[in-house]
């Protein structure tokens, strides 16, 4: 009972960072129709400020976090202005190969700064207690608490605020809402610098959990939060956070009952079923294309 | 676009027309080195080139290698491979065609040696390999006969896997193990199965050999596992940049035995990584820079002068591959590819920084021996040695 209600744990910490990054996705994916496959890599980027912040000036955990998020989230609205708003009547692939190439700019540039994985200095006490076996870490638990604040905070900024309201209006209907005098524009470039400041703060808190950093760390993360937006149908706010626990679950537990090495297969062979019987994800709902 | 279409093309061939002059000289001896100079190992590939560069310099300051009589100076054509299977190929392909180069040295990571030894045996060029522990970097796929032209510097992963296997059972003590390996690389896996095998068949029981793939940063859900399986000791035959990750977090769920790795934890950066977490391990490596012969402490000294560090078994394996070439071109006579290559399967006997070597029955893996180093107050110190 203590092995799985641990490996429960396990999954919520990992599960947690997916679905901060899936949001990102989905946000993107809500408002322009377009997988901004940078994002992985923006998450990285995070995980950079966040090193470079607590090395170079020194400080504490609030304020890495807030420079992160606002780095990561300036540099979205620059990528989103600089690579992706020009191409926005272009066909859809168009952009998909933008935002990989953006992908491939961010890692080799990091990379060319300095190829040396990166050791992110202890920003928060680390305790662990146990509690009747079961070993419950300070930053696990911190990683998890902060993650469900952030997705609650966007959850009442998209439903509460009227920036949110506009950015569901767009995600509806882009051709109408302009013409009722909604900025466009800015409300995309909102939605760019809300997701991705989003995937800075997951690489702060990954940073934290797994304190190794290299320019790669963001490719294959950034695949499994993009299959978690997909998987809890993507465009979909909620969906994402959902997708994005259901993958960290999966993946734990297929470890914790079979050998280790099934675990990507198994994993993502149940994905595959759930997807042939969801195929809009367990979230999402159907768009009849328009004719 | 049209317009800058032929301009491009005719840069381009110009390009290769004149990097294709320059490279035929017959003044010089031409050595390759292939290292991993970005991409997820670069203090593997930075301690290559830093030893490759001082091995080469040597040699220049004392006017060359004296081959038939004439002095040739060397010259070195360091490529990176990025930490990549396909660039390692590519930057073989490279040196051998384009550069001409007599002999390869590198790429230093099994998986990235593979690729490499194959252009290199198909090309019939020496390429040695400082530090690819797999058996099969020097075994021909097909005949598993060995490969004519791919030699290395160091031990292979069946040897280091049963001093390894020998040093959990008779000094810790160890009667139940457990292996947590990257199942993504031929290096990891290898190790990790001879490991087993020699543990059980010397009486002791493999509890948990659980697996994970190559850039994963999460390994709660295999080391709670490895917990609830309570052995005496985790072998981690992993790279240096994984192993603190795996250390901190088997930690932070509460495991407290004793853990054991292989030569590649053998990086200054692995310190730096792991800060105090892995103080008091063990792994098995090649040299250790505090129990030196006079060879060694003569390259260590050097090694200091020039760069004000220790040099890691990577630049100590990567000075012993040019060590056997120069002593290979010094007693071969001919600046022949071929010539060169059977020169190098006659070494009678090398004293090398990593000791001493020697290469058998048309072998290309040395006979030498290994040693246990601890890892004492953020220093690696000498604790045991293995013959082979």
């Amino acid at each position: 009972m203590t092995y799985v209600f641990q490996q429960l744990l396990n999954a919520l910490q990992v599960g947690s960072i997916y679905a901060l990054i899936a949001l990102g996705y989905t946000m993107v994916y809500g408002i322009l129709t377009m997988i901004n496959f940078a994002h992985g890599d923006l998450f990285m980027v995070g995980a950079f400020f966040c090193f470079f912040a607590a090395i170079f000036l020194n400080l504490p955990f609030v304020p890495v976090l807030v420079i992160s998020m606002v780095g990561v989230a300036l540099l979205g609205v620059v990528i989103e202005r600089c690579a992706y708003k020009p191409l926005r009547q272009a066909p859809r692939v168009s952009a998909i190969i933008t935002a990989l190439g953006v992908g491939l700019f961010l890692e080799n540039f990091t990379l060319a700064l300095n190829p040396y994985p990166k050791q992110v200095p202890q920003l928060l006490a680390n305790t662990t207690w146990i509690f009747h076996g079961v070993s419950i870490s300070s930053i696990a638990l911190f990683i998890v608490i902060l993650s469900l604040l952030l997705m609650l905070m966007l959850d009442l900024i998209v439903r509460r605020t009227m920036v949110g309201m506009a950015m569901r209006a767009i995600s509806w209907d882009k051709a109408v809402v302009p013409l009722l005098g909604v900025p466009v524009d800015l409300i995309i470039s909102l939605t760019f610098a809300i997701g991705t400041s989003l995937g800075g703060a997951a690489g702060v808190m990954y940073g934290l959990a797994y304190p190794v950093i290299d320019p790669y760390m963001g490719i294959m993360v950034g695949w499994k939060a993009f299959i978690s937006a997909v998987v809890g149908g993507i465009g979909n706010i909620r969906g994402a956070m959902i997708g994005g626990y259901i993958l960290g679950a999966l993946e734990i537990l297929v470890v914790a009952v079979m050998p280790s090495t099934y675990r990507d297969f198994v994993a993502f062979v149940l994905l595959l079923i759930l997807l042939i019987f969801r195929p809009y994800g367990i979230l999402g709902k159907p768009h009849p294309q328009k004719v | 676009m049209k317009k800058i279409f032929f301009p491009l093309t005719v840069c381009m061939a110009m390009v290769l027309l004149l990097t294709g002059c320059s490279s035929d000289d017959a003044s010089s001896i031409r050595v390759g080195v292939i290292a991993e100079l970005t991409g997820d190992m670069p203090a593997v590939g930075e301690s290559c080139k830093k030893a490759a560069e001082m091995a080469v310099q040597q040699v220049n300051d004392a006017g060359g290698i004296e081959i038939a009589g004439k002095k040739y100076p060397l010259k070195l054509f360091i490529e990176d491979n990025a930490g990549k299977a396909d660039q390692s190929a590519s930057a073989a392909q490279k040196l051998i065609t384009q550069e001409k180069v007599h002999a390869v040295i590198g790429p230093n990571a099994t998986r990235y040696a593979l690729p490499a030894s194959e252009i290199a045996e198909s090309s019939k060029v020496v390429l040695i390999t400082p530090w690819s522990t797999s058996p099969k970097t020097t075994l021909d796929a097909k005949t598993n006969a060995p490969k004519k032209y791919v030699f290395r510097a160091c031990f292979i992963d069946p040897f280091q896997g049963r001093v390894v296997a020998k040093f959990a059972m008779d000094t810790l003590k160890a009667k139940k193990a457990a292996v947590l390996y990257d199942v993504a690389s031929e290096y990891n896996k290898g190790i990790a199965e001879i490991f087993r095998e020699t543990f059980e068949k010397n009486g002791g029981a493999i509890v948990a050999f659980e697996t994970y793939t190559t850039n994963d940063k999460d390994f709660s859900g295999q080391l709670t596992k490895i917990k609830k399986a309570a052995p005496d000791m985790i072998f981690l035959p992993n790279y240096y940049s994984e192993v603190p990750l795996q250390i901190q977090q088997a930690k932070r769920l509460g495991i407290a035995v004793p853990f054991v790795g292989s030569d590649s934890w053998g990086s200054q950066e692995l310190l730096k990584l792991c800060g105090k977490d892995c103080e008091g391990y063990y792994f098995s490596t090649h040299y250790a820079a505090d129990a030196a012969t006079p060879v060694a402490t003569k390259f260590i000294e050097g090694f200091k002068a020039k760069y004000a560090n220790l040099p890691d078994d990577v630049a100590a394996l990567t000075y012993d591959s040019f060590g056997l070439l120069f002593q290979a071109l010094k007693s071969c006579g001919t600046l022949d590819r071929g010539a060169i290559r059977d020169a190098l399967a006659k070494i009678p006997l090398y004293e090398g920084v990593t000791g001493n070597m020697q290469f058998k029955d048309g072998s290309g893996d040395p006979t030498k021996s290994a040693v246990i180093v601890k890892i004492k107050d953020g220093k690696f110190v000498y604790f045991a040695s293995a013959a082979p």
